[in-house]
């Protein structure tokens, strides 16, 4: 068993902005210790000649030409928005800096 | 707060400087990197209003998909090779998350683990003469973030902003991002060897035509990390990161800042904070941003709605063969062709002025006439208004102005009026000579009349120049071109002069 600690739970929720309640700490300490075992098992098969999955279909060089296609009018990207001032969006101010 | 610096020279006596750099390129692409939006980073699209370069993924609609733009990839691939770097056979993109309002998505879409160029080196000479080889650690794509503009608050600062408003124009432009190994061994060039690495990749990146490469627009970015250890010692010392670096004086500045800052803290037993720093272009200082924390816990993962960029080795060696030549090469090539000796070629490249001189050459002018102006009145005015010398005006521009002097339409002092009005920003410098009336006087019979009048008021002057002490004519000559408030070509009053004197 895979040694996922409460806290380390609680630090990705934090890092991901999901509230968890108690409980739902305690179940996926359990849960995600399970699927890193899973995980593990898996890595006893795969030796170091076989590469890493990240993709299942295998395809690659999936590219575009660069040629310019249709744009959102202001009154369609604000439309979703909760605040804006006719040409930005406006949100709270950020106590943090930008990354 | 003023941080308490040491001297530079006792900084160095008692501590190794060692650098990297973070500079991150802005392609200058038609369309986003992973999207048909207009790419703000184009010129056909500057000066767009804010979200008006948008479209469902800039925004991080629900249900909108990223498609790599393929000319990105060339030009990343490009940019690579000219950095001396293996191109990877295949890569990967990968989501780095964190939530700020600058990126919609929450994540960015960036390379981690496999980076489309690795290790490579980029030459650089100093002005002193010294090489120097900067370590590439690697290249990787990603795209921009949006920009904020925070309101409110008493600072401008982000602390205390009340509200901020977003503009996702440029979310999304492609950007490359090029991390250096830690360089070692610059010493007392360690401010100048930082101003010449980004003049370097610069000047790369303008030789390739993949970018603008405007620092002042933030096509071209620098972060310069800097760590200090004392003399004799193996182990590292504690590293700053020095972010919001937008001029190549400024690199240099921040650099020397930052090791005198250093010095001083560890002289007295301190220590560093491992933190990003922000320049301050007005004050010269770097402040505290924000520690490294949790919050640089990115959780990296591979981007699952990519599939992997594969460049074919034959792509990879059609653009090698389509590599421009290194800068340093260049410089050389440069100061052989246009006849400059060393000094004023040193002045031009200490005045980072090769790029701007050699557009100006391309778009027209005599080398000396474009060194000239560069080195001459515009490099006055930039400094004395403390900005950089390709912000004030086009090397078009410089052109046109010359080859209005060379057609006669303007005198010297006249363009240098005409100048005035180019930098700010009245237009062209034929639309600033027709607005302010400055044009040269060709009406012969003025002149005629104007250099007669000077004469007789100055008959003794008139009697030299019948003797033969032709010199003495200056005198008129700057009488009349006095009366004529400059709008005269000072050469054919001078033959005016003649004429009349020995008439």
């Amino acid at each position: 068993m895979s040694e996922i600690t409460r806290e380390e739970v609680q630090h990705l929720a934090g890092l991901a902005r999901i509230a968890l309640t108690d409980d739902e700490v305690t179940s996926l300490t359990t849960e995600l210790s399970q699927i890193v075992d899973a995980i593990a098992t898996v890595r006893e098969v795969a030796g170091d000649d076989i590469p890493a999955t990240s993709h299942p279909v295998p395809m690659a060089n999936v590219l575009r030409e660069d040629v310019v296609g249709e744009t959102l009018t202001h009154e369609q990207a604000f439309a979703g928005a909760p605040s804006h001032d006719g040409e930005r969006f406006r949100v709270s101010a950020i106590l943090g800096e930008e990354q | 707060m003023k941080a308490k610096l040491m001297d530079f020279d006792k900084a160095l006596e008692l501590f190794e400087p060692v650098l990297g750099f973070e500079v991150h390129v802005e392609l200058g692409t038609k369309t986003k990197m992973f999207s048909a939006a207009p790419n703000p980073a184009h010129p056909e699209f500057h000066g767009a209003g804010p979200n008006t370069l948008i479209d469902p993924l800039s925004l991080g609609l629900p249900g909108s998909l990223p498609v790599t733009n393929e000319t990105a990839v060339r030009y990343s691939i490009s940019l690579g090779l000219a950095l001396g770097c293996e191109i990877a056979t295949s890569c990967r993109f990968a989501r780095k998350n964190y939530f700020y309002p600058d990126t919609p998505k929450n994540y960015q879409i960036s390379q981690y683990d496999e980076p489309i160029a690795f290790e490579g080196q980029v030459e650089i000479e100093l002005a002193n003469g010294r090489r120097f080889t900067v370590p590439i650690e690697r290249a990787h794509m990603e795209e921009d973030a949006g920009k904020l503009t925070h309101v409110g608050g008493s600072t401008g600062r982000i602390q205390g902003a009340e509200y901020s408003l977003v503009d996702y124009n440029r979310a999304g432009v492609p950007l490359v991002e090029i991390v250096t190994h830690m360089i070692f061994g610059a010493e007392h060039d360690a401010p100048e060897l930082a101003k010449a690495y980004v003049g370097a990749i610069r000047d790369i990146v303008l030789s390739l035509g993949i970018s603008e490469a405007r620092m002042e627009r933030g096509n071209l970015r620098c972060d310069a990390n800097v760590s200090l250890r004392p003399r004799g010692s193996e182990q590292l010392g504690t590293r700053t990161e020095t972010k919001n670096v937008n001029s190549m004086r400024s690199v240099e500045r921040a650099v020397r800042y930052e090791i005198q800052r250093q010095a001083a803290i560890l002289a007295d037993g301190g220590t560093i904070t491992q933190e990003t720093r922000h320049w301050h272009e007005d004050t010269g200082v770097t402040s505290p941003g924000r520690p490294k924390s949790d919050a640089d816990d990115y959780r990296y993962f591979p981007e699952p709605d990519l599939l992997p960029v594969e460049p074919s080795r034959e792509l990879v060696e059609e653009l090698r063969a389509a590599l421009p030549e290194q800068p340093v090469a260049r410089k050389r090539r440069l100061k052989a062709e246009w006849g400059f000796s060393d000094l004023e070629f040193q002045d031009v490249v200490n005045g980072d002025m090769l790029h701007l001189v050699d557009a100006t050459v391309a778009a027209g002018a005599a080398p000396q006439s474009a060194r000239k102006w560069w080195t001459g009145e515009i490099a006055r005015v930039a400094n004395e208004r403390g900005v950089e010398a390709a912000s004030l005006v086009e090397p078009a521009r410089v052109a046109e102005l010359q080859r209005l002097i060379d057609e006669g339409a303007l005198t010297d002092r006249l363009a240098r009026q005409a100048l005035e009005g180019v930098m700010a920003g009245e237009g062209s410098p034929a639309e600033v000579a027709e607005a302010r009336g400055l044009k040269v006087v060709t009406d012969e019979s003025a002149l005629v009349a104007a250099v007669d009048d000077a004469l007789a008021a100055q008959p003794d002057v008139l009697q030299k120049i019948r003797d033969g002490k032709v010199q003495a004519a200056g005198a008129v000559i700057g009488a009349v071109m006095k009366a004529m408030r400059g709008q005269a070509d000072a050469a054919r009053v001078r033959e005016i002069v003649l004429e009349r004197a020995s008439s």
